[in-house]
């Protein structure tokens, strides 16, 4: 049988997978636009995402950026909650607004017949370009944000994530949640929320991304209908760079649960970033391909710790975390911990082995069809090859890439950028609470 | 306005027919489904089972999900780990996930490598080796998996007391995952004589969706499945849910921050309707949906409106109806307090608006609003081969057959605002209804409960 899945596998690498046609523009006010027609279902995708994410909040304003985004549907045009939503709903329209460390986006899911997706797109026009701030639905949100802080509390693994956000990134504010804390929640007032409406929802902060079912034309209206009159405002200053750790750190936080969560890592890698492929494919062998992976295979099929076990990179414009996270019953922490440390710093030290990388690459380049096999894959990847500036041809030379990656330079990779020596490392549930520091 | 938008739902119902499904019947047993979707070169591949935590009894709860936790354990052809690295080696991703009715095995892989999937499901189907070794480890993860998911979460800890105190005879008062002195005391020969019961070519649908000729995936099925042997499966005795006859009440006292309130009232499930032996209108489910509907779907929807904007009594509250299972289920409405609004106000403000439902009828704007959404997302779930799948998947495997889950748009335009406050009258009403209240404690972690052997546990 085994014959036959390598046979299967050598046909199919004769048939290269077409990556989607990407298509991208300016508009007449300079607003990229990343344009894929899929024409199998009446739907569209349609995204408008600014560069407006948490890294833009004031230092003593932490949670203005999410606070700003998730108003923006509140009231706007002089219309109220009920009348922007049912203005979405009542047509079959999804509006959904995200904001992320880098970037804050809205973007809206509807058919794509103009008899729906007309109203819906001048009510997302007026949602994006006239929110009104109303004081009452300042409050009323700021308090939602406070119950969620306060929830994270009674959860081992957000305050795990909390405390190792803020470890690794010391004064950097990737340090901090999108959230923001108790205490800079009290100091945004409704001149703030304006003030960052105002200079960084604009036309030169701005970029769109369309799916679905229009044509170019079609594409090209929305994108202008959209953005057209937005302010001109100026590209915010590009951030302050993340250190790299250094120092070790251990920080031990008691918490009343039957399970330890651990948490070792440190700063990873940024999108774009030259070390990319090989870190991505390494990480794949180390611990991001499920079951298959290095700690999941010694952390929980060989030891049975663990029932979650394994690591990730999660790049950003700057350096995004790489983190390796396990859960283990309270008495069994320190060997849990010391496995996955050993796990990892064997991989830094030796690298893979052929076998694995083999067996990675097929699982990554056979998957390929995987990734962008629903518009809403397809959207995704338009708005990080956009944002961040990947090449248009990101996805077609996806597979190319991965193939040509060689035991040696993940090892060299992984030399470089991965210290083991330097990690930070949260545990937080039944230890002996020692606080912050080595 | 709004008449417009009722014709536009009405064409696009009739121009958008659902995608075909081509049902096939093995000659053991194995029933087959597919449905061609060629928007991209990828194929989803599931394998139900019937059988899931509602099929198991005192003592033995979580034997399903532990069972389903040891299928990657290997068969006489393929060792220990085999199943998941062949997948992934061919670029597959796959999992598993078991519920109260069920217990499903899925692959989404590249379009030519269907045969692989089919060769290690069948081969898994029968021929499991259950290593007591493997057991023995693999309990542990299940255990931790349930420290982490429930021991260590208030909202689920409350939820599976919720269950626990609603359904008093039904099995649905078991948790999927088990009770954890349960889990502690299994073996390895309750997981053999399990497999045994339900892993068997006849109670198994086997579900294909994606950009695949369905003649050619019937023929593999034939290649791989049609050799294995039937079992003689014994239906699992029936165990209804007896007559609540007043409102339950419980509190839970656990260590947590932010309180949390449920209230569930029993309700019919499309079973009720649908299936061989129906006991209620065929509309009552869809009403029931509908009302829902118009309590949470959206952010124009009642709660948020009313409870999170309008009186602000709630920081988030939703409701959730069990329209598919084998049995019975609940209508429930899941709430958080908003700061300084206590739990008495949070479940008066919701009391009340049920009561509304039950006065008055919800105006055409709201059954407007609810059915262009439901249109509208019908289209939307078509983006997800996977999604389809397991909609194809659950109706079967619940005993409401896949032919059931096409009715659902036509049979959501034609509710009128009576028969959801019939169904509000009829069904959400005290004596039905559990309340269930997370009181919490405070988080001293000194009270933790510390396990002996920490002394040298602590790092640096």
């Amino acid at each position: 049988m085994y014959a036959k899945f390598l046979l299967l596998l050598a046909l199919v690498s004769f048939n290269a997978i077409a990556a989607p046609e990407i298509q991208t523009w300016q508009t007449n006010r300079g607003i990229k636009v990343y344009f894929v027609r899929t024409e199998q279902l009446p739907i569209l995708d349609i995204q408008v995402v600014f560069d407006a994410g948490s890294v833009r909040d004031p230092v003593d304003k932490r949670g203005l950026s999410l606070l700003v985004n998730s108003l923006l549907d509140q009231a706007a045009g002089g219309q109220d909650a009920d009348q922007i939503s049912a203005g979405f709903e009542g047509y079959g329209a999804e509006y959904s607004a995200q904001s992320g460390y880098d970037s804050a986006s809205v973007s809206i899911r509807s058919l794509s017949d103009s008899d729906r997706l007309q109203p819906a797109l001048a009510n997302l026009h007026t949602v994006l370009t006239r929110p009104d701030f109303r004081e009452a639905d300042l409050e009323r949100q700021r308090n939602q944000v406070l119950v969620g802080l306060q929830r994270n509390q009674q959860s081992p693994s957000d305050i795990a994530e909390e405390k190792f956000l803020a470890a690794i990134y010391k004064d950097h504010p990737y340090a901090y949640l999108n959230e923001g804390t108790v205490e800079s929640l009290a100091k945004i007032t409704h001149d703030d929320l304006v003030t960052f409406h105002a200079s960084l929802y604009t036309a030169s902060n701005a970029m769109v991304t369309i799916v679905g079912n229009t044509d170019r034309a079609g594409a090209e209206a929305i994108a202008v209908q959209l953005t057209g009159d937005l302010p001109e405002g100026v590209k915010p200053a590009p951030m302050d760079s993340v250190r790299p750790l250094a120092a070790a750190e251990s920080i031990s936080i008691a918490h009343p649960s039957s399970q330890v969560h651990i948490l070792i890592g440190q700063p990873g890698m940024r999108y774009g970033d030259p070390d990319y492929f090989p870190l991505y494919v390494g990480n794949h062998i180390l611990g991001g391909n499920g079951l298959v992976s290095r700690i999941s295979d010694e952390v929980r099929e060989k030891r049975g710790l663990s029932y979650s076990a394994g690591s990730y990179f999660a790049p950003r414009r700057d350096m995004g975390p790489f983190l390796a996270s396990i859960q283990v019953r309270g008495d069994q922490a320190a060997e849990g911990l010391a496995v996955l440390k050993k796990t990892i710093s064997d991989f830094i030290a030796q690298g893979p082995t052929a076998e694995e990388l083999d067996a990675v690459k097929k699982n990554i380049t056979g998957g390929f069809p995987l990734r962008i096999d629903s518009n809403k894959k397809i959207s995704g990847y338009l708005s990080v090859i956009g944002f961040y500036g990947l090449p248009l041809d990101y996805l077609d030379r996806f597979n190319d890439r991965i193939e040509s990656i060689t035991v040696e330079q993940i090892k060299d990779a992984f030399t470089r950028r991965i210290d083991s020596n330097k990690f930070v490392t949260v545990q937080v549930g039944p230890v002996a609470q020692t606080g912050s520091g080595n | 306005m709004l008449k417009s938008i009722l014709a536009i739902i009405l064409c696009l119902c009739s121009t958008l027919a659902t995608a075909q499904v081509n049902e096939y019947v093995l000659k053991n047993g194995l029933k087959l489904l597919v449905k061609e979707d060629h928007r991209a070169p990828v194929v989803v591949s599931q394998v139900w089972y019937k059988v899931g935590s509602s099929y198991e009894y005192d003592g033995l709860t979580g034997v399903s999900h532990a069972l389903e936790h040891m299928m990657f354990k290997g068969t006489k052809k393929h060792g220990e780990g085999e199943f998941s690295r062949i997948i992934a080696e061919n670029g597959g991703s796959e999992n598993a996930f078991t519920g109260d009715d069920y217990t499903c095995y899925f692959q989404t892989m590249e379009k030519s490598r269907l045969a692989i999937s089919f060769e290690l499901e069948a081969d898994r189907m029968r021929n499991l080796t259950l290593p007591e070794d493997e057991f023995l480890k693999e309990i542990e993860v299940v255990m931790e998996e349930r420290r982490m998911r429930t021991e260590d979460n208030p909202n689920a800890y409350m939820r599976e007391v919720a269950n626990a105190t609603a359904f008093q005879s039904s099995p649905y008062r078991q948790p999927v995952i088990g009770w954890m002195a349960d889990l502690k005391s299994m073996k390895i020969q309750h997981l053999r004589d399990w497999y045994k019961l339900w892993y068997a070519p006849n109670n198994a649908t086997v579900v294909v969706v994606g950009d695949v000729e369905s003649e050619e995936v019937y023929a593999l099925a034939k290649k791989y499945f049609a050799s294995l042997k039937k079992e003689n499966i014994i239906p699992p005795s029936p165990r209804p849910e007896v007559h609540q006859s007043g409102m339950k009440r419980v509190i839970v006292k656990r260590q947590a921050e932010v309180p949390q309130l449920n209230m569930a009232w029993k309700t019919p499930g499309l079973i009720s309707a649908a299936g061989p032996k129906p006991s209620v209108e065929i509309w009552e489910p869809y009403a029931l949906e509908v009302l829902s509907g118009i309590l949470s779907g959206g952010n124009s929807a009642r709660f948020e409106s009313r409870l999170v904007r309008g009186q602000q009594v709630a920081a988030g509250v939703g409701s959730d109806y069990q329209l598919t299972g084998r049995f019975d289920g609940l209508f429930s409405v899941s709430a958080t307090p908003a700061q300084n609004r206590t739990i008495a106000e949070l479940e008066a403000a919701i009391t009340e608006q049920i009561q509304q439902l039950s006065e008055h009828e919800v105006s055409a704007e709201e059954l407007l609003r609810i059915k262009a959404q439901v249109v509208s997302s019908d289209v939307y779930q078509r983006d997800s081969a996977f999604y389809q799948a397991m909609v194809l998947g659950t109706f079967e495997t619940v005993g409401l057959g896949w032919k059931q889950a096409d009715e659902y748009v036509n049979q959501v335009q034609q509710i009128t605002a009576a028969q959801v406050q019939a169904v509000a009258k009829k069904y959400l009403v005290d004596d039905q209804l559990t309340v269930t209240v997370l009181d919490p404690l405070p988080m001293d972690a000194a009270a933790a409960p510390v396990p002996a052997a920490m002394g040298d546990q602590n790092v640096r």
